[in-house]
């Protein structure tokens, strides 16, 4: 006799007990006792749904719109960034929680091109996150991941990355320097008005 | 004697209430089929013995661990260098963890190739790849616990991952993070997954896997040319359990706990030798100068990432998993019936053997990353003082252009240097200088175009340093116009000369030669030798550059 035939005589032989009414309740009260269960399993579930909703809402709080998270933050004096050059930055994140520690410093690289004209790039590669380096003496920035390379205005010179340097908008304030910040730059949440195909490619425009 | 007895009372009093006794002796003294009390059988009860470790060190790793960004880093410092053994435990730990993934693996294989997932075990084979994904995902988010440079920067590839699905990638990765930066929240969030949520399904899957073993007997030995029928195969097993079997406890058991022991020895020794992984860096992003990199089971994914076309590695980060999962979870559905034995499977075992070496290879190239930029390589890797000796001043000036322009980051010089570009230690054999010029000022084939950010001076020392890089006794290269006309030098009678004002396009480099160098010789008489020619093409091509520099981009 093979396992499944054991089982399915075991099975038969419970629902003959169950015939048998134990407590010596007729028919119609069980009946009445299985109306009484679907009432309780109904309640639950509206119980379960009170419970559901709050939860649900609970785990999805992270999930807002991108202006939620953004705000103007300063760079310091526009001084700090001589005309020609390109120099690492760092600010603390408009949106923060007590726990973060120091991972609410964040980098970017300011590039100066004239009195009043700024870059602002995202540390991150546009491929996969990595910190870029920049590398004045060949004007280019390099990626340790996956060899993303970039030119001096952020326009992908080599490598994997499917578009141009993430940028920041920005702003000049009573002398100081602004970028428009507060997430971590990805695909979805910058890139995706960049259109990678025809002469352009690799180049972003300002999308913060 | 007496205390004996007392003490099988007292287990008859808990006997009488649990009733563990019975279900216990027959799991225990369950028949199986002779040939499966066999070395090849150990690899699941040593997977489960390393998930105990894992669940005991990581309480025990717990008692100290902060899961707060501001702080999980300094707790791992604080357990490997001021609490006794803390060290060791992280170890056991992270030990623990690299075996148990390679145990898993080859368990899995094992099962495969021994056909153990066909009728009626296939639901047991499905669990196993739940418990697979569940423990590579144990493995992902040990190493964000770790919360060090590699763990936030691996989190950032991870959102950046997440951020290519469409329409709700963005949300996707608030989610992920807890919040719109990898910080406070998304620590608390792995914490959470790694020892609350992941560890509970793991230890209820490992159960049930556990039972269906159980329930449904060990897989036999597979025999060539006995094929799995769904009409016959209980029958079948039952009889072989019954006829031809041996009591689970001790034949086969005595090997699975010599094999278990043996393993969490292996673990330990490891632990003791090699010691814990990390912390690397502390998780400062403006920290900027790391290279972030995996652990070691998730280096293939690190090296896929590189190797991709751009193209295609949305499609395939989005869609690629579930494929794989799906066809991991059905196929056994598909090939529930029919031959087990690897003996008459070849399509299984090409399918585990191109498997095996495929993530081989991928994983080896990920340990010293050739399409990496070697960040330090301009300022650390040096021209040898032999190389430097006799070569000219533009030479050498050439040679500190390389370095100083970060050529060396990404092109190997002598064995040293990045190797994201090609060597160049015989650049000079393949390219001519019109070429050499061509490939700096206009990059092109993954390179980057330099004509922006070097002088006609700078290129012109480069080039001339790019030139002497060939071994002894190799001949420089030669474009095929120059060959053509070497050729034809010595074939073909020589043209007459044209009339003086019409000197440019239709010039032959013969006629060039003759013009630049002695405008009063007939082509005829003028020499062939090889280096005449080499130092003409020279010239010719310094003319050629200056043409170059002006249509360069930036000039």
């Amino acid at each position: 006799m093979t396992e499944e035939t054991n089982m399915q005589s075991e099975h038969s032989g419970n629902l003959e007990h169950a015939h048998e009414q134990p407590g010596g309740m007729t028919k119609a009260e069980i009946s009445r006792r299985w109306l009484l269960m679907k009432i309780g399993i109904a309640f639950n579930g509206i119980v379960g749904l009170a419970l559901a909703v709050p939860i649900v809402g609970y785990l999805l709080g992270p999930a807002k719109k991108d202006s939620y998270y953004k705000s103007w933050v300063s760079l310091g004096d526009i001084e700090k960034y001589p005309v020609g050059t390109t120099r690492l930055a760092t600010y603390v994140n408009p949106w923060r929680s007590p726990t973060d520690g120091q991972t609410d410093d964040i980098a970017c690289w300011v590039r100066r091109t004239g009195q009043q004209q700024f870059t602002v790039f995202a540390i991150n590669c546009a491929h996969l996150g990595c910190p870029v380096r920049w590398f004045p003496q060949s004007q280019l920035f390099m990626c340790p991941c996956h060899g993303g390379v970039y030119y001096a205005n952020g326009t992908v010179a080599a490598g994997p990355p499917p578009r141009g340097l993430f940028k920041y908008k920005n702003q000049i304030v009573n002398g100081e320097l602004q970028i428009f910040a507060g997430q971590m730059p990805t695909l979805s949440n910058t890139a995706k008005l960049v259109t990678t195909i025809g002469p352009c490619k690799g180049d972003s425009p300002c999308a913060g | 004697m007496r205390g004996l007895n007392e003490l099988k009372k007292v287990y008859d009093w808990f006997e009488m209430r649990i009733g563990f006794e019975k279900p216990v002796k027959e799991a225990a003294m369950h028949p199986v089929p002779k040939n499966t009390a066999s070395w090849w059988y150990v690899f699941g009860s040593a997977a489960f013995t390393l998930l105990m470790l894992q669940v005991f060190t990581g309480i025990l790793l717990a008692l100290v661990y902060v899961p707060s960004a501001g702080q999980a880093w300094q707790s791992l410092n604080f357990l490997n260098h001021n609490l006794p053994l803390g060290w060791y435990i992280r170890a056991v730990h992270g030990w623990g963890s690299n075996f148990m993934v390679a145990v898993v693996l080859i368990h899995m294989a094992q099962v495969f190739l021994f056909g153990a997932y066909k009728y009626p075990r296939e639901l047991t084979w499905m669990v196993g790849v739940l418990l697979l994904l569940l423990t590579l995902g144990m493995a992902f988010t040990g190493q964000v616990m770790r919360f060090d440079q590699d763990a936030y920067w691996g989190l950032g590839i991870g959102a950046m991952i997440t951020s290519r699905m469409p329409f709700i990638g963005g949300q996707l990765v608030h989610l992920l993070l807890g919040g719109p930066i990898i910080g406070g929240a998304t620590l608390s969030h792995f914490f959470a997954l790694h020892v609350f949520i992941i560890p509970a399904a793991l230890l209820g899957l490992a159960g049930l896997h556990v039972w269906m073993v159980l329930r449904l007997g060990i897989n036999e030995w597979p025999m060539p040319g006995r094929a799995v029928k769904r009409e016959t195969y209980l029958e079948e097993y039952h009889k072989l359990t019954h006829e031809d079997g041996v009591p689970f406890v001790p034949v086969a058991l005595w090997k699975d706990i010599v094999f278990s022991s043996g393993i969490i020895l292996a673990v330990l020794v490891c632990a003791a030798i090699f010691g814990p992984h990390g912390p690397t860096g502390m998780p400062n992003p403006t920290y900027i100068h790391t290279d972030p990199k995996p652990d070691f089971f998730f280096l293939w994914i690190y090296t896929s990432l590189a190797f991709l076309p751009p193209w295609m590695e949305t499609p395939l980060l989005i869609i690629g998993p579930p494929i794989v999962i799906l066809a991991l979870l059905g196929f056994p559905l598909l090939a529930s019936e029919g031959e087990k034995s690897w003996h008459r499977r070849p399509v299984a075992v090409l399918v585990v053997m191109i498997l095996a070496v495929g993530w081989g290879a991928l994983t080896d190239l990920g340990t010293y990353t050739p399409w990496s930029p070697h960040m330090d390589a301009w300022s650390s890797d040096t021209i040898a003082p032999k190389q430097v000796e006799a070569m000219s001043p533009l030479e050498r000036q050439g040679a500190v252009v390389f370095q100083d322009k970060q050529c060396r980051n990404c092109h190997q010089v002598d064995g040293h240097g990045g190797m994201r570009g090609p060597a160049l230690d015989d650049v000079a054999t393949t390219l001519t200088r019109d070429q050499l010029i061509r490939q700096v000022l206009q990059g092109g084939g993954n390179m980057p175009a330099y004509g922006k950010n070097l002088s006609p001076a700078e290129v012109d020392a480069l080039v001339d340093y790019l030139e002497t890089l060939h071994k002894t006794g190799q001949k420089p290269a030669v474009d095929e116009a120059t060959q053509w006309t070497n050729q034809a030098a010595k074939t073909l009678p020589a043209p007459p000369v044209p009339p003086i004002g019409n000197a440019g396009n239709a010039m032959t480099e013969q006629q060039l030669q003759a013009e630049q160098s002695a405008p009063m010789q007939t082509p005829a008489k003028a020499p062939a030798s090889a280096t005449t020619t080499q130092a003409q093409t020279k010239t010719q091509a310094k003319t050629h550059h200056a043409v170059a520099m002006n249509m360069a981009p930036g000039a």
